[in-house]
């Protein structure tokens, strides 16, 4: 086996998507990338399992026997430990293009957005309008409602971050959200669908937030315009699971020179004074005999998932997510092939929202007849947490499988990075896309090279050794 | 696995078609080095091995009405520390595993690639084996470490097809790829993604933004 280079300009650990997406970006921008994973697969703790792998890692059977047997063969199954869609005019999108990860994946539209006014038995769910023509057939208002939210969204449509005449005598950098539902007369459950499944903030926190008004119209502008791009849904979704997205920028940036090591496990950081400076590690693949191959090599700078660095990260709140397995789509769905559905909290009395995402074997993540649906919310209490995804479970029907582990820990770093020299991302969070994935991208990427990461012509002017 | 839009299309008699080849084998046996042969006639002794040709597309015509378009995806490297993605397999239509006649150790390893296939690729997936670097043997016939008769039995119980082929000359390069083609099926043909190609699910290219209606999304 060739050895290993003496040093890195970067070594990124862990292979989840934000990892993935930095190493290639500095690999195309030129860098030494070594990027490795401690386990034997891509995406960590974002990858897609089949049904055996699943059953494993929840262990919800008993010894000796083999529930997956039943579900047909296992690597037809793909399904995600982590549930989230890109929206289609989002900022992963752009950067996919940019970077021209698209070769290596393909997508299909998620068939319908839902969202859930009511509890219990009398709750209603439809879809959810983008855009005033949508508003005005919309089961979700009454007739003189529609005809405020149809100003709404007119207004939405035209606004201009900078071009104050169409900000209707409102400062957005000012103001609230709430101001701006008032100027318009919305009722609260036309803010709850608006804030919760249009601009899909979790709580209820950013309607009295001043100056949070812009941030609202620009999200709920990003899901229309999302919406429009393919008329479905503002959603998108990659064929065989979201694990896709970090082996494509993993390949992205192998192409560019930068090197993979499955099966690493990190012995020991090394650090000059109170910077880092490289790393101790022992390739071994499971069942491998000996020690396997140890190695040191210096590091200008560390990146790496929050995993890899237990006594520099914070928790910061924890997700409850239960994976379930259907054999019918999910009603009130219009018997979709796929669907996002939110429980704005105030529905329901949390203070978190509960999200469903349902794929199937419309998109290579599971075998004809089968749907997969992830519920999840943010964790409220301390117990209980079933009862916490019930009005989520409410929604499915019958279900052949359900895989709901304990609360999943959240976690931020401590420092940037300026000092130590380790990156460190956030874990996945709870919201149901990968806008604030792509903008912890950016974050890592400003705080380890001191500069804004523009991916337009990324590739540009690269010359990629033997492209057509 | 879900059914998919076949790349294979027939105008006026004229047929075409489309697949994913990949390419395995240890790490300096010459896969980049028979990509770059075959898809653009050259050949560079100081390739540094580690950086791999990325995506690239060749063209055979089988017959005055039969072309065969490979979709090739070279490894980038990633097989070195045995790091290929799921990704690498998933559709291939067909694989070259290829090992370097002057390294006795490099046909087990080939033979250990053909199981992975076996394990992670489309069952009908067409193998082809190529033991490289014939020049050298040629030059110097000591040089020889893995017999012809040794590989071609190998290849003949496994179900390969087998060529010995050196990336230096060129020497078999065509005739490889070009058994290949023969013996894909071409009326169900059709990798996904490549980009002159139909593709079965949504174009994310800004513009396509807006074309594409509800309708346009294959379900
Ligand atoms: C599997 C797991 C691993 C963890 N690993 C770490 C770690 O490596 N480093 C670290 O600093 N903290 C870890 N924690 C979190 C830690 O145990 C505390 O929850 C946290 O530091 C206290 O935060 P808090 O007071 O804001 O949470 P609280 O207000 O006490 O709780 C917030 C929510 O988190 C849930 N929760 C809190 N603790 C647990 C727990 N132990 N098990 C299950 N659910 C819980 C509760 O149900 C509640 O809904 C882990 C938690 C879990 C579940
Ligand atoms: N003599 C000779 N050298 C070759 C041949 N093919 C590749 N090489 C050399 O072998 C080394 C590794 O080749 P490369 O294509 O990078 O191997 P890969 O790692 O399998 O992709 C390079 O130095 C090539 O120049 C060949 O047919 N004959
Ligand atoms: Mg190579």
């Amino acid at each position: 086996m060739e050895e290993i280079a003496p040093e890195y300009d970067v070594v990124v650990l862990g292979t989840g998507l934000t990892e993935c997406v930095l190493s290639g970006v500095l690999s195309v921008k030129g860098k030494k990338v070594l990027h490795i994973d401690r386990n034997d697969h891509y995406g960590g703790e974002a990858a897609s399992v089949n049904i055996e792998a699943l059953f494993k890692k929840y262990g919800n059977y008993n010894a000796g026997e083999e529930p997956w047997k039943k579900y047909g063969r296992v690597n037809d199954w793909n399904i995600d430990l982590i549930p989230k869609l890109l929206m289609s005019n989002g900022e992963l999108t752009n950067i996919l293009v940019s970077t021209d990860v698209t070769r290596y994946l393909e997508f299909k539209q998620i068939a319908g957005s839902y969202v859930q006014q009511g509890n219990g038995p009398k709750a209603t769910v439809a879809k959810v309008p983008s855009d005033a023509g949508e508003a005005l057939r919309s089961p979700l208002m009454g007739i003189f409602e529609k005809r405020r939210a149809k100003k709404f969204f007119e207004w939405v449509g035209n606004f201009k971050e900078d071009d104050p005449v169409t900000h209707n005598g409102l400062n957005l950098n000012t103001c609230t959200m709430k101001e701006v539902y008032d100027k318009f007369g919305l009722e609260a459950t036309t803010r709850d669908f608006i804030g919760h499944s249009m601009a899909l903030y979790l709580t209820d926190e950013y309607i009295n937030e001043k100056g949070a008004a812009k941030e609202a119209v620009i999200r709920i502008r990003l899901y229309a315009n999302s919406m429009a791009r393919y008329g479905k849904s503002p959603y998108i979704y990659p064929l065989y699971g979201l694990g896709e997205l970090p082996q494509g920028f993993a390949r992205l940036s192998a192409i560019y020179g930068g090197t993979y090591m499955l099966n690493t496990s990190i012995d020991e950081i090394l650090y000059d004074g109170t910077k880092a400076s490289g790393i101790r590690a022992t390739m071994k693949e499971r069942g491998e005999e000996g020690d396997g191959m140890k190695f040191t090599t210096k590091a200008k700078k560390i990146i790496g998932d929050p995993s890899y660095f237990p006594g520099k990260v914070q928790v910061v709140g924890h997700v409850l997510r239960a994976i379930c397995i259907l054999n019918h789509p999910v009603t009130s769905t219009d018997n979709s092939d796929s669907a996002q559905i939110i429980i704005p909290q105030s529905q329901v009395g949390r203070k978190n929202d509960i999200y469903i995402a349902v794929v199937s074997s419309a998109h290579n993540v599971c075998p004809r007849g089968y749907y997969i649906a992830i519920v999840s919310t943010i964790a409220e209490r301390t117990s209980n947490h079933h009862v916490e995804l019930q009005a989520g479970f409410d929604r499915l029907g019958k279900v052949e499988e359900m895989f709901l582990g304990p609360p999943i820990p959240l976690y931020e770093p401590l420092e940037s990075g300026v000092n130590d020299n380790i990156f460190i991302s956030k874990s996945y969070d709870a919201t149901s896309h990968f806008e604030t994935t792509t903008d912890d991208v950016k974050d890592i990427y400003r705080r380890a090279e001191g500069q804004e990461l523009v991916v337009e012509g990324l590739r540009e002017g690269q010359n990629l050794v033997g492209e057509e | 696995m879900a059914a998919r839009v076949p790349a294979s299309a027939r105008a006026g008699g004229a047929r075409f078609a489309q697949f994913k080849l990949v390419l395995l084998g240890e790490s300096a046996v010459g896969k980049s080095s028979l990509v770059l042969r075959f898809v653009k006639d050259q050949f560079d002794d100081y390739r540094e091995s580690t950086i791999g040709a990325a995506f690239l597309t060749q063209t055979i015509a089988l017959d005055e009405n039969t072309t065969v378009k490979f979709e090739i995806w070279d490894t980038a490297g990633q097989e070195r520390y045995k790091s290929l993605a799921p990704m690498y397999y998933r559709n291939a239509n067909c694989a070259v595993v290829v090992y370097d006649i002057s390294q006795a150790q490099s046909l087990d390893k080939a033979k250990a690639w053909v199981k992975e296939l076996q394990r992670q690729a489309n069952e009908n997936i067409v193998i082809a084996l190529a033991g490289n670097k014939l020049d050298l043997v040629t030059e110097n016939p000591s040089k020889r470490a893995i017999q012809t008769e040794d590989a071609e039995t190998y290849a003949k119980e496994a179900g390969l097809l087998f060529f010995e082929t050196s990336a230096k000359t060129s020497e078999n390069v065509r005739e490889l790829f070009t058994e290949i083609a023969k013996k894909l099926p071409l009326d169900q043909a059709g990798p996904r993604n490549i980009r002159s190609g139909p593709r079965a699910g949504v174009d994310l290219r800004p513009e396509a933004s807006g074309t594409q209606g509800a309708g346009a999304c294959s379900c």
